[in-house]
């Protein structure tokens, strides 16, 4: 807990003066919600970056043959824009902006349990950037691909184990957020609020911090490995050395792959925080959609063996994997009718947020169904490592997380800022983007069905068709992008300031609050009585 | 996707329908249950929600419904699968090498092609065999893929093509720079043409008539063992120096560290074959390319400095 006393009252926590001035008073602040904002910010110029290096990757695969840079750049650029976009990006993601600001208050607490480490988590995920960054540009242009294959990834002089200890740094930071929230959910709900009247956002960060806290420690385990060969001269990855390269390959899938559902779960808890408030429902299957979490959050560690069923691994551990891949796609489908279960017979208010919100069930089910086209034996040898394979994950991770995220920031902006964004530019932002999306991406699937291999800088003359279409979409989706990100920026500080504390009707505790909150939320912790989205 | 051209397409492709069929289904009904709800449902329309409590039948209908569809969709992917993973005793046996970023073919004849020439209607049986780092062996016509891993003993697939043609081979896994030109084709042959492509003796090189081209049968050396995947025969810098007029020229070179100049002549271009890393042009990085002690004879490379003599011209 904070130190300050509470003559601070009615004091926004933007305006809020501490011990530091300006931008010190920002970095130094142990306030969940300015931790919160330093990574919104953070993330939207990393963010930007990367977006920008995949569109000229889009650009240049508009015609086969030199468009407009060279195989190495090439090959560089779809390193970086993955490793901005996975590790920077979308492993943090919702938890780490919309978790940091809202969770404290969904569940009625001042700050989280240990707000120190809280920024202390934020500084080490700095580090983590500046290390991963500065790895990939030792030695040259890097060009391993974000999945650092071994042995292609050890005969690049200075790149591996450099880029290993910045992920290693950026777990760490993860490890300390998920132990934090982990804390913070047990210890710290208001009174009265039982296991099952938390909301459903705070749940899936639950199941997420738990991932993050188990799954993590397995990039330590590589990088001592690693240090070890490289060090030492124990093969362990390297044939060179005597190692195997597949042991590599399991050991970096133990952990990405449940890194996968750390990105899409807190998703889809902002998507179930939403659908209800713009619905004026209950939400429906409340319980079922808070087991389906935890499922996904268990399953999730078995199933990593199916990014590898071409890999040459034995036959038998594939059919399990395959087997469990399935049953893991059951809990995503639950979420899904629940979701739509509760716009039924509902009064829906259709606003931004509850467009990119039903836009989000649409692009998940997309990359949820094309994931069971990967998720079996026969038509994954097909279609693994080709264009198919980029389409589904960027229909997930972009598609899901991304669309979760715009959802919630559209949905929690005018708490955060106190200020309203113009909704017109904002749902023409979104329809601009959301056509570009699937302009983008829809090719790629036929791409990927044709036979067109992944990280590939130029291509037959076979497969034009499909690439000029995708690089159009490109163009128009970061058209939609811009439009969004201008209006959302240009509103934090000229928008029209919103006198309602409660914009949207919503039933949880952050709408009880000022806007924006104040330094620690509450002038009196709040005692709960029913469960959230109590819609009459 | 061309159809038809091995004996593993139709378990594949009708895994691919049943599970297609069911996710567009899906898709088409709840997308557009929502964009009838958001018609019917709309504030304007319908200004007072209704309020509806949970039920448990309906979850574990939604739950048990899908369970069983994704089992289905696990038995179609495995039938389709188990074939690839069982290959016959009998066939043609293949070593498909790969190196960055080239595909050769030996077989047990030691005939090498940087093709892969095969018959109908017979099972070929390919040990995969990476030299450098991680390349994956895709024929996309055939539905097969399968990775070649350094150092991994035993790891090989197998086909049975059924349709006469020519069909592309990918490395479909990422192996650096020159990825995405690493590709070759397979030749499918009725068993006679192969049989008498397979015993062509004037295709075991080594006797050379006088009035052979050797410029020529150079050329074709270099392209089996797809040389010219790093270096250009116009004078364009890739991978490695050009092959373009360079024989007898005096070039600078890195040679343990220590750069020194030396001529372009017959030692240097043996020497540059078997231990690549020995002398490093200037602008170049060492580890690049590996010995081909094994794969070149110094027959073959009398012929390869043949045609690197006819670029000059």
């Amino acid at each position: 807990m904070s130190e300050t006393t509470t003559s601070t009252k009615h004091v926004s926590f933007l305006e809020y003066q501490g011990k530091y001035k300006g931008i010190l008073g920002w970095i130094l602040s142990t306030d969940h919600k300015r931790v919160g904002l330093l990574y919104l910010y953070t993330m939207l110029v990393f963010f930007s970056l990367a977006a920008i290096l995949g569109l000229l990757m889009k650009l240049q695969l508009i015609a086969p043959g030199y468009t407009i840079m060279g195989p190495q750049t090439y090959n560089a650029m779809f390193t970086v824009h993955g490793i901005i976009m996975i590790f920077i990006i979308v492993v943090p993601g919702l938890p780490a902006v919309f978790g940091n600001f809202f969770l404290p208050i969904m569940i009625g607490a001042k700050d989280v349990a240990f707000p120190k480490l809280n920024l202390a988590s934020w500084w080490i995920y700095i580090i983590g950037i500046l290390v991963v960054l500065s790895s990939q540009f030792i030695g040259g242009w890097p060009d391993t691909g974000w999945t650092f294959y071994a042995p292609y990834s050890f005969r690049t002089p200075a790149n591996v184990l450099p880029a290993l200890f910045g992920a290693f740094i950026l777990g760490f930071s993860s490890i300390l957020t998920g132990i934090n929230f982990v804390v913070t959910i047990h210890r710290m709900r208001a009174p009265g609020m039982t296991w099952f009247k938390m909301p459903l956002f705070p749940w899936t960060l639950y199941a997420t911090a738990w991932i993050q806290i188990l799954a993590t420690p397995v990039i330590g385990i590589t990088l001592l490995l690693t240090v070890m060969e490289r060090v030492l001269g124990v093969g362990i990855f390297d044939p060179a050395l005597g190692g195997d390269p597949i042991l590599y390959q399991h050991l970096f899938w133990i952990y990405s792959h449940p890194a996968v559902y750390i990105m899409i779960l807190p998703g889809m808890g902002a998507i179930s925080e939403i659908l209800p408030v713009f619905s004026r429902k209950r939400i429906y299957g409340y319980k079922a959609i808070v087991l389906s979490s935890l499922a996904i959050a268990f399953v999730g560690y078995f199933v990593w063996g199916h990014h590898m069923f071409t890999s040459g691994m034995s036959g038998r551990a594939l059919y399990a994997f395959s087997f469990l891949t399935f049953i893991v796609a059951i809990p995503s489908a639950i979420k899904v009718f629940n979701w739509v279960s509760t716009m039924y017979k509902g009064s829906l208010n259709l606003q931004t947020p509850f467009y990119w919100a039903t836009s989000f069930i649409f692009v998940f089910m997309i990359g949820g169904l094309t994931g069971l086209v990967l998720g079996s034996l026969a038509t994954n040898v097909h279609v693994h490592d080709t264009h198919f394979v980029v389409a589904h994950f960027h229909f997930i991770v972009f598609g899901g997380t991304g669309y979760a995220f715009m959802a919630a920031l559209h949905y929690w902006f005018p708490k955060m800022f106190g200020r309203m964004y113009d909704a017109t530019w904002a749902n023409t932002g979104w329809v601009v983007f959301f056509a570009g999306f699937l302009t983008l991406y829809l090719p790629m699937f036929a791409l990927g069905l044709q036979g067109m291999p992944r990280r590939y800088y130029d291509y037959l003359p076979e497969f034009h068709g499909g690439n000029i279409i995708s690089s159009l979409g490109a163009i128009l989706m970061i058209a939609g992008a811009l439009i969004i990100i201008v209006n959302l920026v240009r509103s934090s500080r000229h928008g029209v300031k919103v006198s309602d504390k409660n914009p949207w009707g919503g039933k949880t505790l952050e709408w009880e609050t000022d806007t924006p909150p104040t330094l620690e939320n509450w002038d009196e912790i709040p005692t709960v009585s029913e469960s959230p989205y109590e819609y009459k | 996707m061309i159809l038809g051209a091995s004996t593993f397409v139709e378990g594949v492709d009708n895994a691919f329908i049943f599970i297609l069929a069911i996710a567009f289904f899906f898709l088409i009904t709840i997308t557009g249950t929502m964009i009838f709800f958001i018609w019917r449902y709309n504030k304007k329309r319908n200004p007072q929600p209704t309020q509806i409590k949970d039920s448990v039948s309906l979850e574990i209908t939604w739950t048990v419904i899908p369970l069983i569809l994704v089992l289905g969709m696990f038995y179609y992917g495995y039938v389709g699968w188990i074939p690839m993973k069982k290959p016959p005793e009998e066939g043609i046996v293949v070593t498909a090498n790969a190196r960055m970023w080239s595909f050769n073919f030996r077989y047990e004849n030691g005939r090498i092609s940087d093709k892969l020439y095969v018959p109908k209607d017979t099972a070929i049986i390919v040990n995969l065999n990476a030299l450098d780092v991680l390349h994956s062996f895709y024929i996309p016509a055939f539905r097969l893929k399968e990775d070649m891993v350094p150092g991994l003993a035993n790891n090989r697939t197998w086909f049975e093509a059924t349709k006469t043609g020519t069909y592309t081979i990918f490395c479909a896994e990422y192996c650096g720079l020159q990825h995405s030109y690493m590709i070759s084709e397979v030749v499918v042959m009725e068993p006679d043409d192969f049989w008498a492509w397979y015993d062509d003796p004037d295709a075991m090189v080594m006797e050379i008539p006088d009035d052979a081209n050797l410029a020529l049968l150079g050329r074709q050396i270099v392209e089996r063992n797809g040389c010219i995947a790093c270096h250009s025969l116009d004078g364009r810098t890739l991978v490695g120096p050009t092959f373009a007029g360079r024989f007898g020229e005096t070039i600078t070179v890195i040679t343990g560290g220590q750069q020194r100049e030396i001529v372009y002549d017959e030692e240097y271009v043996k020497r540059s074959i078997y231990d690549p890393d020995y002398d490093i042009t200037e602008g170049f990085r060492p580890g690049q390319m590996l010995s081909y002690q094994d794969e070149i004879t110094e027959d073959e490379i009398d012929l390869i400095i043949e045609f690197l003599k006819s670029l000059n011209e």
